[in-house]
């Protein structure tokens, strides 16, 4: 009993601090890989760590009007981040923080991080935090209940909302080739992009403000503040990522006994292999699309809304006939 | 307990009769409110304990009323939760009251009915014939009608009292009408004798519709919220608090009394009408919501979207009912119950803090609020509560019974009916997107009133009222954190409750202490506590930590907006412009917006306006046609007013001769 918890714990710092160190590679290895892509040598894939590095150096300049709000928001949205990403299985299936929340607890906890960044946004009191708040609120609301009815299908399949019975229901081969789990996995693939400021809704590398949605948010802050939302904001990539890795590819991780060495490396290599594919997938997918204007963000998104309550649908119609 | 609960009713009752009368009016003020707190607060911690005891159901019949019946008490482990929820949130708001009515222009205006409004709230729950039910129903409505009308000086209040009687009248007729259908010609109105009624009288299905109508009503439920957005802003805020956190619930308990107790057995049906009711009113709710400027009127229309979130809960539950899923079927009644508790309480607080913005600066446009984070820093951090819980986000108490609310969605599969399979995750879906509006109305009204800079001389004046306005807030942003971190205190009653209804438990080891696992273990689970601490942890460790790895420096400086110098606070975004985005993906269509805009020629000085119109087709197409009908229908009858005795006396012979020519062709 003891000996489970005390593995338990460890095994759930362990993931932490992989999913800490991961998640600055994960962004860089993309950032890589688009300029490649697009021809250029770009930056190398440990910049932003070094970026980071950096932000927790410089001196942190706020706003005359700036409140408490603004201060707590870094810290609480990094914690939520952390937490969230605690409960997402990446490289061993069984985290103890996987109890304290299911799917929609995860989508919860990510739609709470944005709810402060708005308010952090509006804070300042000038147009740029109020027009990303306010865009970035048109993007949430329709991505949140697309999740959700993602983990609806997701539960119809495997009887649960929490995340490593679904992995181990699918890791026991039970699910074939599924019409509704493919429109749910497109349809996450769609938030994944949306939630995380990628080309096609938003361009994370502009600076152009009209463009601008989660940038423009986040306009003000500076030194540390920043450092904490940017590393937020990799946690949330690598979080979705390992998300659609966990939930539809779980194949190699780590699942039984947690002190098992060997099967949490081989569980950290498929970790590592996820990361890449996952980096590899959005920087071709970005250099094959251009931008979207705000507007035409709401027929991609509600296309993922309705592909999820699809696959939902053609579960149901699947199960009653 | 039954019989002290009655005793402490006649004393709210006394308490309202005698209030009028006692001078000066600061005593007056003290005593009723803190009578009513100290009832209503003994009422909900007995009901609560009887609930978690698991006490017998107690019975009393008086030989008053009517006197070929009397009149029937009872109370049960529903009665009992609502006594609990509704009367706790009322002892909470009237902490808040004791300080806020004595600052209103006349602060005894609302002091008579006040009390006799929460025993009335409290007689619905004991009713046990349709007799007392209605009167009771009646009393409430007309003792909130007074409540209402508390600022009878305003055009604003006397039109919002207006409407609302008006529908408040028409939901007590549908009620008759659905008694009446129920019990049959020569019925007994006994809720004893419905309930053990064997065969389901034929027009069951027509008392059930009228049902739903008359408490959907009272309720707010789309299309017949019209009162509501009306009634709530007008009222004193205080006042808005009961009728939202209290008013509302009855409402929603006698739509569970009728549908769960008296009318037996459930239609597959049912439950579909009240899913559909509830989905399509918990996103329209929230979408005219985001369209509002003012504060009070955003809390009165998400309080319609939370009825339609609890409404769609009861009706699942009754699906699962008609599907046999008992387990199931308790599980939904205990979300829309919990979710029912969690609604009194932030609601009253985000009502309460309304009404501290409204003492602070007298204003209730967000367009002119803004920057009142660092005039009143104690009511932004309630507020701030207040808005989490209502946008339904971790880890306040909110999210407990949304999330519950979609695990039982997520099990509908179960469901044995074909139609109500498809369409109860359609409408699992619209709840979601009502979720997911209802934070952005929330980071809305939030950011516009409290952050960025002042809009107007009176949000830059606001100074924070102290005393116990902020005990209130205090007390009630305490709870919704409380129920959040321990959502086992909430559904072990909202589980007691069910249990007395479906007559099944929730699976052992469903509420723990720390884990909620509503399907059993194994199943999905959350632990509000866990995450807390975790997040309370995470975000006061950080700080540290960081600071001991790389000393922080830190500097004020004027905002860098892109490099914009000095912009004036008229360059913010305001709540029109807030919601412009959402207003054009779903407003074109719900609500015909329209936007106009006028740009003056160039050399032309006058300033450039953009106007924004929207209807509200509740209103336009609903309301306005009836009352276009009843107005031409009393102009006509006005000539019957003024005829001759000869004329008066023949109306009422042909009027004997119709009813007799009816009465005898019934009798063939």
């Amino acid at each position: 009993m003891i000996r489970t918890a005390i593995a338990g714990t460890l095994l759930q710092l362990l993931h932490l601090l992989v999913a800490l160190a991961a998640a600055p590679l994960l962004l860089g290895v993309t950032r890589f890989a688009k300029s490649r892509l697009q021809s250029r040598r770009g930056p190398s894939p440990i910049q932003p760590y070094r970026d980071l590095l950096r932000l927790m150096r410089k001196e942190t300049v706020l706003a005359h009007d700036a409140s408490w709000i603004f201060r707590a928001t870094p810290y609480l949205v990094f914690s939520l981040m952390v937490i969230a990403a605690g409960m997402v299985p990446m490289f061993a299936l069984d985290l103890p923080l996987a109890s304290a929340g299911d799917l929609i607890a995860i989508v919860a906890l990510l739609a709470t991080a944005r709810f402060f960044q708005s308010l952090a946004g509006l804070d300042i009191g000038t147009a740029f935090g109020g027009i990303g708040a306010s865009r970035d609120a048109l993007i949430g609301s329709l991505a949140e209940p697309a999740v959700l009815m993602v983990a609806f299908a997701l539960a119809l399949v495997a009887g649960t909302t929490a995340l490593p019975a679904i992995a181990r229901f699918v890791l026991s081969g039970g699910v074939g080739v599924d019409v509704s789990l493919a429109l749910a996995l497109i349809a996450l693939l769609i938030v994944a992009i949306a939630e995380n400021g990628r080309i096609p809704v938003d361009n994370p590398a502009t600076h152009l403000e009209l463009t601008m949605v989660h940038e423009a948010m986040v306009l003000e802050y500076s030194g540390r503040n920043l450092a904490l939302i940017e590393a937020a904001q990799m946690l949330k990539l690598l979080i979705f990522v390992s998300l659609v890795a966990a939930l539809f590819a779980p194949w190699g991780l780590a699942a039984g006994d947690v002190l098992d060495l060997l099967e949490l490396g081989g569980g950290l290599l498929i970790f590592l292999l996820h990361l890449l594919v996952g980096a590899a997938v959005i920087a071709i997918f970005e250099v094959s699309i251009a931008k979207m204007r705000v507007f035409r963000v709401v027929e991609f998104l509600g296309a993922a809304l309705i592909l999820a309550v699809l696959a939902v649908v053609f579960r149901f119609v699947a199960e009653a006939s | 307990m039954l019989t002290l609960t009655l005793l402490g009713l006649l004393v709210l009752l006394a308490l309202g009769v005698s209030a009028p009368f006692i001078r000066p009016d600061r005593l007056a003020l003290r005593l009723v409110h803190g009578g009513v707190g100290g009832v209503a607060l003994a009422l909900g911690i007995a009901a609560a304990i009887r609930l978690v005891a698991g006490g017998e159901v107690s019975e009393l019949d008086l030989p008053l009323g009517l006197p070929w019946m009397g009149t029937h008490f009872r109370l049960d482990d529903l009665a009992c939760f609502f006594m609990a929820a509704i009367n706790l949130a009322a002892a909470l708001v009237m902490v808040f009251a004791d300080g806020y009515a004595a600052r209103q222009p006349e602060p005894t205006r609302a002091l008579a009915p006040l009390p006799i409004f929460l025993a009335a709230c409290n007689l619905v729950l004991l009713a046990n014939d349709a007799f007392v039910f209605l009167l009771a129903w009646e009393m409430m409505s007309i003792a909130s009608w007074l409540l209402v009308l508390a600022n009878h000086r305003e055009d604003e209040s006397r039109h919002a009292a207006y409407v609302y009687l008006a529908m408040a009248s028409l939901s007590v007729l549908l009620l008759l009408l659905a008694f009446g259908a129920l019990a049959g010609i020569d019925g007994d109105y006994r809720f004893a004798a419905l309930r053990e009624a064997t065969e389901r009288p034929p027009m069951a299905t027509l008392a059930v519709v009228l049902a739903m109508l008359g408490a959907g009503a009272k309720a707010g439920l789309v299309p017949l919220h019209v009162w509501l957005p009306l009634a709530h802003p007008a009222a004193p805020s205080h006042v808005s608090a009961l009728l939202s956190g209290v008013m509302v619930k009855i409402a929603l308990y006698g739509l569970a009394r009728f549908l769960f107790d008296l009318v037996g057995a459930p239609a597959w049906w049912w439950g579909v009408v009240l899913v559909v009711a509830g989905a399509a009113s918990a996103l329209i709710g929230i979408l005219y919501a985001l369209m509002q400027r003012d504060l009070k009127r955003v809390l009165a229309y998400s309080t319609i979207e939370n009825v339609g979130v609890i409404t769609f809960a009861l009706g699942l539950s009754l699906c699962f009912r008609a599907s046999e899923l008992f387990d199931l079927s308790a599980l939904a009644l205990a979300g829309a119950l919990a979710h029912a508790l969690n609604h009194a309480l932030f609601k009253s607080l985000m009502f309460c803090g309304a009404g501290v913005i409204l003492e602070a600066t007298h204003l209730r446009d967000l367009e002119r609020m803004g920057g009142l984070v660092r005039r009143m820093p104690y009511a932004s951090l309630f507020m701030l509560m207040g808005s989490l819980a209502a946008s339904s986000l971790p880890p306040l108490n909110g999210f407990v019974s949304e999330w519950l609310i979609f695990q039982t969605v997520f099990a509908s599969s179960a469901l044995h009916d074909n139609l109500p399979r498809l369409i109860v995750p359609l409408m699992g879906a619209v709840l979601a997107l009502s979720a997911a509006l209802a934070a952005v109305a929330f980071v809305r009204a939030f950011g516009l009133a409290f952050l960025g800079r002042p809009r107007s001389v009176e949000a830059e004046r606001a100074v924070e009222p102290g005393g116990t306005m902020m005990t209130g807030l205090a007390l009630l942003a305490g709870g919704c954190l409380l129920l959040g971190v321990f959502p086992v205190v909430t559904l072990s009653l909202a589980e007691s409750a069910a249990h007395g209804v479906i007559g099944v438990s929730l699976p052992a080891g469903a509420v723990g202490w720390i884990v909620l696992a509503p399907l059993g273990s194994g199943g999905a689970a959350y632990a509000g506590f866990i995450v807390f601490l975790a997040l309370l942890g995470l975000a006061v460790g950080t700080r540290p930590l960081l600071a001991r790895l790389w000393a922080e420096r830190r500097r004020r400086a004027a905002a860098w907006d892109c490099g914009f110098p000095d912009a004036s606070p008229s360059t913010q975004y305001t709540a029109s412009s807030f919601s412009q985005p959402l207003r054009r993906v779903f407003g074109t269509a719900f609500f015909r917006a329209r936007e106009t805009v006028d740009m003056p020629a160039p050399g032309d000085a006058r300033p450039a306006r953009l106007e924004i119109r929207l209807i509200d087709p509740a209103w336009d197409w609903g309301v306005e046609p009836i009352r276009r009908a009843v107005e031409a229908a009393t102009l006509r009858l006005n000539a019957t007013q003024f005829l001759s005795i000869r004329r008066y006396l023949s109306l009422m012979f042909g009027a004997l001769v119709t009813l007799l020519l009816i009465v005898a062709a019934t009798q063939q």
